[in-house]
């Protein structure tokens, strides 16, 4: 069975029928060749597969592509500029050294890009809390925080607005 | 590729309720994250499927005339978190959606997802039995409004009747106004791990004494429970060490903890008993008590 949606994806329009039975990674990967955008464990836990949607990042693989009618959608190749200059997102994450395989790496570079476009003020622990969702298992993902802060430098705060983060302060203090 | 066999989706409940009716096979989804997971591990095979995401009125969250919260089926984990409202009233709920998977999960996964998968683990499920939560499902036909704790019959298996669809989750002001109440999540990480033991309460207090206590469990039995007996032993007691202690011990009667392979029936029945005293102890406190040292 087939479906017509329309959507876009990094500015460019598409529309076509895609299999009711597709992830929005296969569409993307295997239709469109947005190969950047990884599949690692199939099942929304690793975040390889994580594009942003209308600026939200979500896990492409358990994503119906018949969800994608009428969305923007970002790969991790329209991060950088269509001259090929990297972003600052991408520059901090080659500066810091973010980056060791490289797997993970599409995905967390779209989570910190929504991060640092949404304008919002993150704590230190907010900041983990919105990558926990991406598994590396190369860099211990010290550089990969430390590239997250400087992509959202300025926007780091100490406020601590969610009862949470009071408790898992104190019980890391403690 | 998924084993999907049929694809429809509704823009309202009535045009959702009427295609469930037509065709009683089809299974409803929602966010995905635990019906597409299902299906990627071959446990539900040649689905046709009805999707809800298109019904955008059911993403609201609102606080009805008569103080009723009103959290919309579809409202992600996400938008419950951030929601100002819950915030206020009911952080218990805004406290366990944050615990719940990681970010991308949050923003795609639905609380009435959620509580409709039936699982002991959901994270929403100990603070909405805690809250007394109804649950709305609408037929073709009809409507009901049920307890949360009469929704859930066994593992992966609730009260919807075939042709029902679950609306909206309420929480009467009743149950939560001048109610203190605390969340603790107890998983092996911080993110994307599914609860040990999840324990909600509230509390209500009347002077120094006790008012009423309520006590909701995930992971402690094959549902999310209530510990009746601790609850019926709290009103008119002191508030102090002693009596919060024994909410604890009587707690663990009402647990149905069993051996798995993330913990023992024992080291459960422990943590149930711990942690139901160290979030009664900060009920207390959000509950306008002082602190018990």
């Amino acid at each position: 069975m087939f479906k017509r949606i329309a959507f876009s994806v990094n500015g460019k329009a598409f529309n076509f029928e895609v299999d009711i039975r597709e992830s929005l990674l296969e569409m993307l990967r295997n239709r469109l060749g947005y190969t950047g955008t990884k599949k690692g464990c199939g099942v929304g836990e690793c975040g390889a597969c994580s594009v942003l949607i209308d600026g939200v990042p979500f896990d492409s693989c358990i994503y119906l592509a018949v969800w994608a009618d009428g969305k923007e959608i970002t790969t991790i190749e329209g991060v950088a500029s269509k001259s090929g200059e990297l972003s600052e997102v991408q520059k901090a994450f080659v500066d810091e050294g973010a980056v060791q395989c490289g797997f993970c790496t599409p995905g967390l570079v779209l989570t910190t890009t929504a991060l640092a476009g949404s304008g919002k003020e993150y704590t230190q622990d907010e900041l983990k809390r919105e990558l926990s969702g991406h598994l590396c298992r190369c860099t211990g993902y010290q550089s990969i925080l430390k590239a997250a802060e400087k992509s959202l430098e300025g926007h780091i705060c100490t406020c601590v607005d969610s009862p949470h983060y009071k408790q898992q302060h104190e019980r890391n203090e403690g | 590729m998924y084993d999907i066999i049929g694809y429809c989706e509704a823009e309202t409940v009535s045009e959702a309720t009427a295609l469930l009716a037509q065709n009683p096979n089809l299974r409803l989804i929602a966010g995905g994250t635990d019906v597409l997971i299902k299906m990627h591990g071959g446990q539900i095979e040649a689905v046709e499927l009805l999707s809800l995401r298109k019904i955008k009125s059911l993403a609201e969250i609102r606080k009805a005339e008569d103080g009723t919260v009103v959290i919309g089926a579809m409202a992600t984990f996400t938008k419950v978190f951030n929601d100002p409202i819950l915030r206020e009233v009911i952080p218990i709920l805004t406290e366990a959606a944050i615990s719940m998977g990681g970010p991308q999960i949050r923003n795609i996964a639905t609380i009435g997802g959620n509580v409709c998968n039936g699982a002991t683990s959901a994270d929403s499920a100990s603070s909405l039995f805690a809250l007394n939560a109804q649950l709305k499902l609408v037929s073709q036909q009809s409507e009901r409004l049920v307890p949360i704790r009469e929704f859930y019959l066994g593992p992966g298996r609730v009260a919807l009747k075939p042709g029902e669809i679950l609306t909206e989750i309420h929480i009467s002001p009743a149950d939560y106004q001048g109610f203190g109440g605390q969340y603790i999540k107890f998983a092996m990480r911080e993110a994307m791990d599914i609860a040990t033991l999840a324990v909600s309460v509230v509390c209500k207090l009347h002077g120094k004494t006790f008012e009423e206590v309520r006590i909701g469990l995930g992971v402690a039995g094959p549902t999310p429970l209530r510990c009746l007996e601790a609850e019926v032993y709290a009103p008119g007691k002191d508030v102090s060490v002693e009596s919060v202690a024994e909410i604890g011990k009587l707690a663990v009667n009402s647990a149905k903890a069993r051996t798995s392979w993330r913990a023992s029936k024992d080291y459960r029945e422990h943590l149930v008993e711990e942690l139901v005293q160290r979030a009664l102890k900060t009920a207390i406190v959000n509950a306008g008590g002082e602190q018990l040292v």
